[in-house]
């Protein structure tokens, strides 16, 4: 199993989390429960409206549950304990333009740390700190216009490292970038994960994307559908796109092999391991 | 209705200190029917382009040739209210659009601001509802009250009660999960095939742009730099690789195969089915 590879330690933990939102007749997250373990790369996916993003909101507090606990870092998510929890916990938005606050690239970095009461020369270091994690500390005096979207959403990364937080949730941080900045904010995270053993909660409905995560959570009306490595979700083939969601190129493509009568070893291969398999497939004929 | 770009240049800010040379000596034809994709960098010029074919903009140089209209640089230019009726374009994230206090009320408004009738608008909002695949029962509803999703297919009513004769579509499924996007995507085809409709996407994506696309056109820094079918387009893979854009999947899966195995298959296959066809045939024939 490839989530023995890490440490099973808990960081994040729901239990029997429901929610609404006012106005609606049915339950935004009903009875939801799972853990996230320290340092993985997991990804939740689901259809618009699957109830994804309200997890996000739950997270970071932004919304509380009606029923059930959350509890991160050891610590119970409540209005009381919610400071200290976003402190841990940082979180990019998906659209680029809508968390820019500061005039500058440098000072919009610094919003966090003012908020949190930081002293200026520590202030000052973990500002050009973190530009220089996610490459943009050439950027320091920019102005956020001047940015592409990849560029923006890699100084909200910036934002949400000075606070040196243990876990970053990407709230579909990557759907309205073009694929250049796609790749430019994944690299940027992936890079950091390895470095400081952040643990990273991607939301997102880009499968290619979730193919290179530890673990993924399928979301469905609101409900836990299915969890497991990416070899476990992606076997569910057509059951992923009833759920509104897509199956990955190389498993469209192994599958059109198989049909052709050629057998593949194994159900999930990356596009690379198809490759290889069929280099073999062809020498042993 | 044909629609012509003859030459066209286009300056921002034009004969101030701010002056900006965005699009230069662009021409393309897209004669009644074509479905056209639009490609390039963010910067490359395309939503320039873009803003010519309903007069949005006027060019700064050439001439932009739409049905029996023709808009001219450094002339007076008339009747550009009947060219914006005759092509509907479908800006991103569309849903920031709506504004009014229902969804019926805010797909009359374009009709009507063009002399339809109440009644033949509020016969058209039903009409289009139905095209995007939502229900009537939401005509009465605040637009604001919808989900994401329904939004974007609220406001492409409001421009297919245009009944536009060409529509442009600015990344019309971003931000939209895997099955809403597919659902637009094949909207916007059906309505092209049905009515000869003239469709111009503008796309990141070079799976929709090999899938939908007769034409394809690749901007870069102002210019066109490429034109051809989608087969032509993606048989020079290192070019595309070259100017910083992505090619299809399948068409990256054929080439890393080609290599593996040492081999050349004879065409460029833009469908899974198609590769995987011609792949299994080689296998299958394949020398010891």
């Amino acid at each position: 199993m490839r989530g023995e590879v890490f440490m099973r330690e808990s960081i994040v933990s729901l239990k029997n989390v429901s929610f609404q939102y006012e106005n609606q007749g049915r339950n935004a997250l009903q009875n939801v429960s799972f853990d996230i373990f320290d340092g993985e790369w997991l990804a939740i996916v689901g259809h618009n409206g699957s109830g994804k993003s309200t997890m996000a909101k739950l997270l970071n507090g932004l919304q509380f549950p009606q029923q059930g606990e959350i509890m991160v870092c050891g610590i119970r998510l409540n209005e009381e304990s919610i400071w200290e929890i976003r402190k841990k916990l940082g979180m990019v938005f998906q659209n680029p333009d809508n968390q820019f606050v500061g005039t500058t690239v440098q000072d919009d970095v610094a919003f966090g740390l003012e908020n949190h009461g930081t002293p200026r020369d520590d202030m000052i270091l973990r500002v050009e700190d973190s530009l220089k994690k996610v490459k943009m500390d050439h950027f320091l005096n920019q102005e956020p216009h001047h940015l592409s979207g990849g560029q923006k959403q890699r100084v909200a990364i910036a934002g949400v490292l000075a606070l040196r937080p243990s876990i970053i949730i990407l709230d579909e941080a990557t759907s309205m970038l073009d694929p250049k900045g796609r790749g430019e904010v994944l690299e940027t995270v992936r890079a950091l994960k390895d470095e400081k053993s952040l643990t990273v909660i991607s939301i997102t409905h880009d499968l290619e994307e979730a193919a290179k995560a530890d673990r993924i959570i399928v979301m469905n009306q609101g409900e836990v559908y299915r969890e497991g490595t990416p070899e476990d979700i992606f076997s569910m083939d057509d059951e992923l796109v009833q759920l509104g969601l897509d199956i990955p190129f190389s498993i469209k493509m192994s599958n059109a092999f198989r049909q052709k009568g050629i057998d593949l070893s194994k159900h999930y291969l990356s596009e690379e391991e198809l490759v290889n398999e069929l280099w073999t497939y062809r020498s042993k004929i | 209705m044909d629609i012509s770009l003859q030459n066209i240049e286009y300056r921002y800010q034009a004969k101030t200190p701010f002056e900006r040379l965005a699009i230069k000596d662009v021409s393309i034809d897209i004669p009644t029917g074509t479905y056209m994709a639009l490609i390039g960098h963010t910067g490359s010029g395309k939503s320039t382009v873009l803003q010519h074919l309903n007069a949005l903009l006027l060019p700064t140089e050439g001439t932009v040739v739409i049905g029996n209209h023709e808009v001219k640089a450094k002339q007076k230019n008339k009747n550009l209210r009947q060219i914006r009726q005759k092509v509907g374009i479908v800006f991103q994230f569309p849903e920031h659009q709506l504004f009014e206090e229902t969804v019926e009320k805010d797909i009359i408004f374009g009709p009507m601001n063009f002399g339809v009738s109440e009644a033949a608008a509020k016969e058209r909002a039903r009409l289009a509802l139905k095209q995007v695949g939502l229900a009537e029962e939401i005509l009465e509803k605040s637009p604001f009250d919808l989900s994401g999703g329904q939004m974007r297919r609220v406001a492409i009513a409001g421009v297919l009660a245009m009944e536009p004769e060409c529509l442009v579509l600015d990344e019309p499924t971003a931000g939209l999960d895997p099955r809403g996007r597919k659902e637009i995507m094949d909207m916007f085809y059906s309505l092209h095939k049905e009515r000869n409709l003239s469709t111009i996407l503008v796309t990141h994506s070079m799976e929709d742009a090999a899938r939908y696309a007769d034409q394809i056109v690749i901007m870069q820094e102002g210019h066109v730099v490429k034109q051809g079918t989608p087969v032509e387009i993606f048989s020079s893979v290192s070019e595309l690789v070259d100017m910083g854009l992505d090619v299809p999947e399948v068409v990256r899966f054929q080439r890393s195969l080609e290599e593996k195995l040492g081999i050349k298959l004879g065409a460029t296959y833009l469908s899974i089915e198609e590769l995987s066809s011609a792949v299994a045939e080689l296998l299958r024939g394949a020398p010891v």
